[in-house]
């Protein structure tokens, strides 16, 4: 299996603070990685420098992403090469159509891919039946992007557009805060339909709940921006029944 | 190039026009859609070699050259000259941006196109062809667009006017025309909202005035489908002194739409345009205007309805362009339950100074305002809210409701607001609202993690900022002015 993502040495400033430390990780091509951690440890802020958030600066170290040297790309320049992420708290856009930004999406990331993108006939019916499956029932179709949107939504709203972009590696800031059971449930099923044998996940999560759709092979807890064990599915187990303290005092 | 073979704006077809100088319209393809092209524009008799003649500066000898050449009725020279005096006598206004770079004499202040000045679509700068190439806007479209075969300063004007509509009484000319054809009823009300009196470039308007539309909507007639025009500035230090009159009879609704747009030019130009509507007693009238100069170009406009008894007047307004914008727009509602809205965009780019605003006077009783205004400043731009809502004595119950909103895009640009608020009567309910905020780098990542670039994800949340005012207008007016905004936005990404 090729590694599809590689992060060599990385650490990040943000206003001259350190807040990751050597970050040395790899994902190969099918896996799913856990990241665990306590509130504040850099789970989040790992996944933003990963999807190249302007703030943060890189103050040494790679990210490798399919063999590109992405440390330096923009966020976009990612997104094309197949990279995505769910936000944890995603941003509300005023005034802009949801449907339409979808369709924008799906054009300008299959244009940068240099593949050819379907007309909104033929994109219509497929983002009907992700709507569909996302158990989407409301109208969204007045919607500007995520406005007004419970949190819930939000998360669908993630996964529906997870789905018709198409990456090959996803990055899942929290998908699974503040859901009730039902919608874990179609969110987790959502996430189980996107993670193939040639597609990957980044799961940063503080539950077990949703490794019981997804079992990851690699399980990574992060403290005070460092990678301080690492583990496979047994240490998420662990991790649920000792908590965070117990693991971050034998490191 | 045979300028006969140009279209003119496709967004509506043309069918002739009764003027005795048209001919019948040529049906021609322009990328798969059918465009009827209106001769009369080119066909133009009389090729004057005016232009040789034009010369900057204004006196009582021009004015009087300008009504000679209109052959217009002495009332109208009447009242040209003593615009005139009012002109001179005015000083300019001690308030608002300063004008002390616009040169009057300097300007031309009437010009004729001539056959000289036709062009060929080479000729043309590349910034302007680029601009109606961003536009989206056909090489056929863009050539007239450009001016290219259909060069019309100050006197051409073209419209278009449904059949069904003139059967109804519609009038829909040039304004040149109208003072000819329908001399009494223009008299009636030429410059009765927007008195020469009012301040100096009123005063200037009404001496060298020269073109525009005139719009009659007779008692009762709904025209649902909005009416068009364009204006353009065409040769370099042409001043533009258009006049649009409208008059909706009692109980007619109506929507216009007005275009502008000016390539740019070294020499600082005056636009000093005037817009009067007379809305009548429950008659709805909706003005729409997208206007985009050229980035010398002084554009201090002035446009005032005058809305009676139960009728509604609705103001949407993109303004994009110039050096200096001026323009507030007033309704003066003097009928009893009489109601205005104002909805406006305005973008303040490099070395651009957008004053512009709104002004409402309440006359009568439960009367009603409401105005919302959104600006976005840019690479040192400077956009200010300038209102005023007046409640008079008797406008028992009046209600105004003020919403500006600023987006800053950068640390150098400016906004502002300055609202005036005058209220008379103590049973008056006004609400002023203002907030301003700049683009979110949050926002901006989170589109461009979906594929969005970074100028593709500014445009989207800044057309998102605007899309309240922008959803007002017909769909390719939105979607032109969705494109303006891309334009605006595209070299600020360095």
């Amino acid at each position: 299996m090729s590694n599809i993502l590689e992060i060599k040495n990385l650490s990040v400033n943000i206003k001259n603070k350190k807040i990751l430390k050597n970050i040395n990780l790899v994902i190969k091509t099918g896996e799913i990685c856990v990241i665990m951690g306590p509130n504040g440890s850099g789970k989040s802020t790992l996944a933003k420098v990963l999807m190249g958030h302007p703030d943060y600066k890189i103050s040494s170290g790679q990210i490798i992403f399919k063999g590109h040297n992405i440390t330096k790309k923009k966020p976009e320049e990612r997104a094309a090469l197949g990279l995505f992420m769910t936000f944890q708290s995603p941003r509300e856009i005023a005034g802009l159509d949801f449907y339409p930004f979808l369709f924008d999406a799906y054009k300008a990331l299959q244009l940068a891919r240099r593949k050819p993108a379907m007309d909104v006939f033929d994109f219509k019916p497929q983002l009907d039946r992700e709507l569909d499956l996302l158990k989407i029932s409301a109208d969204w179709s007045n919607r500007n992007l995520n406005q007004g949107f419970s949190g819930g939504e939000k998360k669908k709203s993630e996964m529906l557009q997870l789905a018709l972009l198409k990456p090959s590696l996803a990055i899942f800031d929290e998908i699974d805060s503040g859901l009730d059971v039902d919608a874990l449930e179609t969110v987790s099923q959502a996430l189980k339909r996107f993670k193939t044998a040639k597609t990957s996940a980044l799961i940063i999560t503080h539950y077990q709940k949703i490794l019981k759709y997804v079992r990851p092979q690699k399980v990574i807890v992060i403290d005070q921006g460092e990678i301080v064990k690492r583990g496979t599915y047994r240490l998420a187990l662990k991790l649920e029944q000792e908590g965070f303290q117990q693991i971050i005092a034998n490191k | 190039m045979n300028p006969k073979k140009n279209i003119i704006n496709s967004s509506f077809e043309f069918t002739p026009s009764t003027q005795s100088q048209t001919h019948p319209g040529k049906s021609l393809k322009v990328q798969g859609r059918k465009i009827k092209a209106h001769n009369s524009l080119w066909d133009k008799h009389n090729p004057s070699a005016y232009m040789a003649n034009s010369r900057p500066g204004l006196d009582e000898k021009l004015v009087r050259f300008i009504s000679r050449e209109k052959k217009e009725p002495a009332w109208m020279l009447k009242h040209r000259l003593e615009s005139l005096k009012i002109y001179l006598q005015t000083p300019f206004p001690n308030w608002g941006p300063s004008l002390k770079n616009l040169d009057l004499e300097k300007i031309t202040y009437y010009a004729r196109a001539t056959d000289k000045q036709f062009e060929t679509w080479q000729d043309v700068p590349s910034d302007i062809k680029n601009t109606f190439s961003k536009l989206g806007i056909p090489q056929a479209e863009q050539e007239v667009l450009a001016g290219v075969g259909a060069q019309y300063e100050s006197t051409v004007i073209y419209h278009s006017l449904q059949q069904r509509f003139q059967e109804q009484g519609v009038i829909f000319e040039d304004l040149d025309v109208a003072v000819q054809k329908h001399s009494k009823l223009v008299k009636a009300y030429f410059m009765k909202a927007v008195p020469p009196t009012l301040h100096k470039f009123a005063a200037l308007h009404g001496a060298v005035w020269s073109g525009g539309t005139f719009l009659y909507i007779p008692r009762g007639v709904i025209i649902e489908q909005p009416l068009q025009a364009y204006f353009r500035m065409n040769a370099k230090g042409v001043g533009q002194f258009e006049h649009t009159l409208i008059i909706v009879e009692e109980e007619a609704w109506a929507h216009y739409i007005e275009g502008c747009s000016a390539p740019r030019y070294g020499v600082d130009s005056l636009h000093a345009g005037t817009v009067e509507i007379f809305v009548k007693p429950r008659a709805r009238f909706r003005y729409s205007s997208v206007e985009s100069w050229s980035k010398d170009v002084y554009n201090l406009n002035t446009k005032c309805a005058l809305v009676e008894k139960e009728a509604r007047m609705e103001w949407v307004s993109g303004n994009f362009g110039s050096k200096v914008t001026m323009l507030y727009p007033c309704s003066v509602l003097l009928g009893r339950k009489a109601s205005a809205d104002h909805l406006g965009v305005a973008f303040a780019n490099q070395h651009q100074i957008q004053d512009t605003g709104a002004k409402v006077i309440h006359l009568a009783p439960e009367t009603s305002s409401n105005i919302v205004m959104k600006s976005i400043s840019k690479k040192g731009g400077k956009a200010i809210y300038r209102g005023l809502v007046k409640i008079a004595p008797q406008a028992k119950n009046a209600i105004s409701n003020v919403k500006c909103d600023a987006l800053i895009l950068d640390s150098k640009s400016q906004s502002d607001t300055i609202p005036l608020i005058d209220v008379r009567n103590k049973s008056a309910i006004l609400n002023h609202e203002a907030t301003a905020g700049k683009l979110n780098a949050d926002d901006i990542f989170y589109l461009q993690s979906r594929g969005l670039s970074t100028e593709a994800a500014q445009a989207m949340i800044v057309n998102g900022f605007i899309e309240p005012i922008s959803r007002e207008l017909p769909l390719e007016y939105s979607v032109e002015m969705n494109r303006m905004v891309e334009l605006e936005l595209e070299d600020s990404i360095a």
